[in-house]
């Protein structure tokens, strides 16, 4: 899976929980809990949908990796190819 | 013949517009049943019917906005005789009777949006009413209320409620800073033998702990009323839940007390995707017996609430922190939460909301036998 995938599937589980998110606008360093006023609730639907989509079973103590955009992908990749 | 009432949906609603009736007259109806759905300032709220019987008659029609306590419909219990012949209701749409099939992602999707389902045309398998013509009909829509206009009328109709709740209710507070370690430290070691799906969030061993402390101490759940306080008929823990846009609910959670943390783990995710939704039940909005709010998300170390009448009393949950903290004589770094208790003085004394207080910290304690 490519890097560009795995951004869209990130976007996409983004948007799933916060769906007024412009994933055009999205700056990809910034944090989401503060950026878009995520709860634990939001951030628990997030990692289910990542889950869903691209079938990584994401541990709690890993949520802090995926605070971003782009360390959310850096992420996943790093999970998806070893 | 039973009257069925437009349901109270918490203190802060006074009327609710109806956009659509789920059943028509000879329909058959179990207690629970779904029959219509509200438009609130808070969002749709679907309406069930609290007895068992045959519609007889509906009495308003669609897009009227309904005071609190007004008939909606008669019910002929079962075996009942139709009545009298019904009466026409002015405006009653005949649609009502040769309804078209309405898929639930179309419901939902009509809730959201405010769009009147009667002025829907049904293009789907059958005429059935599908997302598509939902959205199509959007454009066209006789909207209830514009989102700011409900964000409006949603902090009018909150101000009002809580300035009566300040006026009239006598509010006594309490908190306690309460050690969280213990139940941090077996919600991460639960959480982390557990699928991503099935994992617990801290705010369920809240709402749960909350629920085990109104069985121990029954005089905060309940409500006031012309005769004094009223216990509630279960623990059914109102969780105040923020709505993405602004605006907040405080739909109920069912008799936690008797639920295993799992149940009420799905059912809060459950709440929370359905207030979100706009698409909570009138049940959910009328029975809470205790409120909890939780503000440590935003950052709120602590958290003194107002009462929602009838309620008596209201938990406050603030952000769980690291502080120095002493154990057995040493200094320690713990993770600790203050717990708050606001209650009504005239149901409960500071010695009672003590003791509640003392048994939600307990619980806490305890997390493997929540």
């Amino acid at each position: 899976m490519t890097r560009d995938e795995i951004r869209t599937a990130v976007l996409h589980a983004l948007t799933s929980v916060a769906p007024e998110i412009d994933p055009q606008r999205l700056d990809p360093d910034s944090v989401f809990r503060q950026a878009y006023d995520l709860d634990s609730m939001d951030v628990l639907n997030f990692m289910i949908a990542l889950h869903a989509s691209l079938d990584v079973d994401v541990p709690e103590s890993d949520y802090v990796k995926l605070a971003s955009l782009n360390s959310a992908v850096d992420y996943l990749a790093g999970r998806l190819t070893s | 013949m039973i009257a069925f009432h437009m349901p109270t949906l918490g203190a802060d609603m006074e009327a609710g517009t109806l956009v659509e009736w789920l059943k028509k007259p000879g329909d058959v109806v179990a207690r629970g049943d779904i029959i219509a759905v509200v438009d609130t300032e808070k969002g749709a709220i679907e309406i069930e019917v609290f007895d068992a019987g045959v519609i007889d008659r509906l009495l308003i029609a669609p897009g009227q906005k309904t005071p609190v306590g007004t008939i909606l419909a008669m019910i002929r219990a079962p075996g009942e005789p139709p009545g009298v012949a019904p009466e026409p209701v002015a405006g009653a749409p005949p649609a009502v009777a040769a309804r078209a099939r309405i898929s639930p992602a179309a419901r939902k999707a009509a809730g959201q949006l405010g769009v009147d389902l009667d002025a829907v045309e049904g293009r789907g398998p059958g005429g059935s009413i599908t997302v598509a013509d939902v959205e199509r009909a959007v454009s066209g829509r006789r909207t209830v209320l514009s989102a700011s206009d409900r964000l409006a009328a949603t902090r009018a109709a909150v101000g009002a409620a809580m300035a009566r709740s300040k006026r009239d209710v006598p509010h006594v507070y309490l908190s306690n800073t309460v050690d969280l370690t213990p139940a941090l430290t077996w919600l991460r070691a639960e959480n982390a033998r557990r699928a991503v799906t099935e994992r617990l969030l801290p705010a369920v061993l809240f709402i749960k702990a909350v629920g085990r402390a109104c069985a121990d101490v029954p005089g905060v759940n309940g409500f006031w009323t012309d005769k004094g306080f009223a216990a509630g008929s279960g623990v059914h823990v109102g969780c105040a839940i923020a709505l993405r846009g602004g605006g907040l609910v405080a739909p109920a959670l069912h008799d936690v007390n008797t639920k295993s943390l799992d149940v009420i783990g799905r059912e809060f995710a459950d709440l929370v995707a359905r207030a979100r939704a706009g698409a909570l039940r009138s049940s959910e909005m009328s029975d809470p017996t205790i409120t909890v709010t939780n503000l440590g998300e935003l950052g709120v170390e602590s958290v003194y609430a107002i009462i929602y009448p009838p309620q008596v009393a209201i938990v406050g949950i603030g952000r769980i922190v690291d502080r120095p903290w002493v154990v057995e004589g040493r200094i320690e770094p713990r993770s600790v939460v203050t717990v708050s208790v606001s209650a009504d003085h005239r149901a409960v004394d500071g010695r009672g909301a003590g003791a509640f207080l003392t048994a939600v910290e307990r619980w806490l304690q305890e997390p493997a036998a929540l």
